[in-house]
């Protein structure tokens, strides 16, 4: 992982502690599916959407959200997205 | 002068621990303006009035733990005393004393438990009496009605409500009838372990009065979601992210305009009858993360568009979390809706909250087979559950509202 894949890990952990602050970020792990690892509900994902949209200007229309299950996605589709 | 009285939120609630006063005397409060903060098993509550008034006194101090129905404040309505000074007669100047508690519509939802009497048998309460004996604390065991067959009335409340402050009055039981002044035992304010235990035994005591009254019936049907959910992905392709809209939203207004059509789920079943409320309140399960659960209400959703609906969920949503309800939102609901189809649950049989009669349940949308018109297909396919109460309606009303929900899901441009 490079600089700038780390800063954007960062950035995501943080919008996702705003969304489940009490859960156990320590565990989990790059390729694991987010919504079940957190206990992440369909509205705290579009928050999370939200977040991701306002933090790097990426546009997520919904037919995607299925393809970005896990952190790694969630980098790469960042990384080949952002302008 | 009126009292403003410990409100009951749920049939759940028993006490109630005043946080803070958002008012100080002779504040002006217009209706649903904050009065104070309440902690109850459930969290914190914003407690609203309901009526313009004016506060005389605060009686109750912070963090003061009292049961429903406690006297916390004196107040006066601006809107009693132009009727009074206008001259226009009042049969009963006592009615007065209640104002704000009784021109609220939910009061219904103060019942607990449908009272006995000591030998099993059923007591005979006249609904006014009922809501009033909710309102003073009064325990209804313990009267003896006057009216016909026994049945306890109004006066009967009153007088026993009369006679228990007198008896009671200089007991330190009731940290209500005292003076700010006076240190009033506080209640410390729950921590996370008692939090998680409050909300147990509220959930312990709705639920177990669900299952021990109220005769359930269960009905499910399979809504092929097709087509509502392609007309929403066109919907939220217009929209940038922030503004789009849930398939779950959909769901609630579909639900609230089936209830227009079949208007007898949407009510209480209160005195051994049903009721049937006019306003569609639909109370929207919410889990908190760290446990529990709380249902509050999204005001007249039937006449909500999906983009206010959304609001209002979201809203709704982000105050449950963050501990911030008012108190008409946790009264007034008039049917309960859940959806537990973020988890992967296919059908939810759901318990009635009472005295509501219906609760409608939402599974997983998963892709199926689905036969229709000797074609095979591949649908987005979601089961829908009805759970009634069998005393207020019949399995035929039941299925009806399911295929009402049914019709309009497949119109989606006009929900």
């Amino acid at each position: 992982m490079n600089t700038q894949e780390t800063q954007v890990k960062a950035t995501l952990l943080n919008l996702l502690k705003n969304i489940a602050p009490d859960a156990n970020f320590e565990a989990l792990g790059e390729t694991e599916d987010i919504r079940q690892a957190l206990g992440i509900d369909s509205f705290d994902f579009l928050n999370f959407m939200i977040g991701i949209n306002e933090s790097f200007g990426v546009e997520i229309p919904e037919t995607d959200y299925g393809k970005l299950m896990t952190l790694k996605d969630i980098i790469q589709y960042i990384e080949a997205h952002r302008t | 002068m009126t009292d403003f009285c410990m409100p009951s939120l749920g049939a759940d609630m028993k006490t109630g621990t005043l946080v803070k006063w958002h008012v100080k005397p002779g504040d002006r409060l217009k209706r649903g303006d904050i009065i104070a903060d309440v902690e109850t098993d459930k969290g914190i509550m914003e407690i609203e009035v309901f009526e313009d008034c004016v506060i005389d006194e605060l009686l109750l101090k912070p963090e003061t733990e009292v049961p429903v129905g406690t006297v916390m404040a004196k107040i006066h309505s601006e809107v009693a005393k132009k009727v009074t000074e206008a001259k226009v007669p009042i049969k009963e100047t006592a009615k007065e004393k209640h104002l704000i508690e009784s021109t609220k519509p939910p009061v219904k939802t103060t019942v607990t438990s449908t009272p006995v009497t000591t030998d099993g048998k059923r007591l005979r309460v006249s609904p006014i009496a009922r809501k009033l004996a909710a309102e003073l604390g009064v325990d209804l065991t313990q009267i003896k009605g006057t009216g016909a067959e026994g049945a306890i009335q109004e006066r009967d409340v009153r007088q026993a409500a009369a006679l228990a402050d007198k008896v009671e009055e200089p007991a330190i039981e009731r940290p209500v009838e005292k003076p700010l002044e006076t240190p009033a035992a506080p209640a410390k304010l729950p921590s996370s372990a008692e939090f998680q235990a409050g909300m147990r035994r509220a959930i312990a005591a709705a639920m177990s009065r669900s299952n021990r009254e109220i005769p359930h019936y269960y009905l499910e049907t399979q809504i092929d979601m097709s087509h509502p959910l392609k007309w929403l992905e066109m919907e939220n392709q217009k929209r940038s992210i922030k503004d789009r809209i849930l398939p779950v939203v959909l769901l609630i207004k579909a639900t609230a305009k089936a209830l227009t059509e079949i208007p007898e789920l949407n009510g209480y079943w209160i005195d051994d009858r049903l009721q049937v409320e006019e306003s569609i309140h639909i109370g929207f399960a919410i889990s908190l993360r760290q446990g529990g659960l709380v249902t509050p209400a999204i005001h007249h959703a039937d006449t909500k568009s999906l983009d206010e609906l959304m609001a209002a969920m979201r809203d709704l949503i982000e105050r449950t979390r963050g501990g911030r309800l008012r108190s008409s939102e946790l009264m007034d609901a008039t049917i309960t809706l859940t959806s537990l189809g973020d988890i992967g649950v296919e059908k939810v049989f759901g318990v009635i909250y009472p005295p509501q009669v219906a609760l409608v349940g939402f599974g997983k949308i998963t892709e199926q087979p689905w036969a229709e018109r000797g074609m095979l297909d591949v649908r987005s396919v979601m089961t829908a559950t009805l759970a009634g109460d069998h005393r207020a309606t019949d399995g035929i009303i039941g299925a009806r509202f399911l295929q009402a929900l049914n019709t309009q899901l497949q119109t989606p441009e006009q929900l």
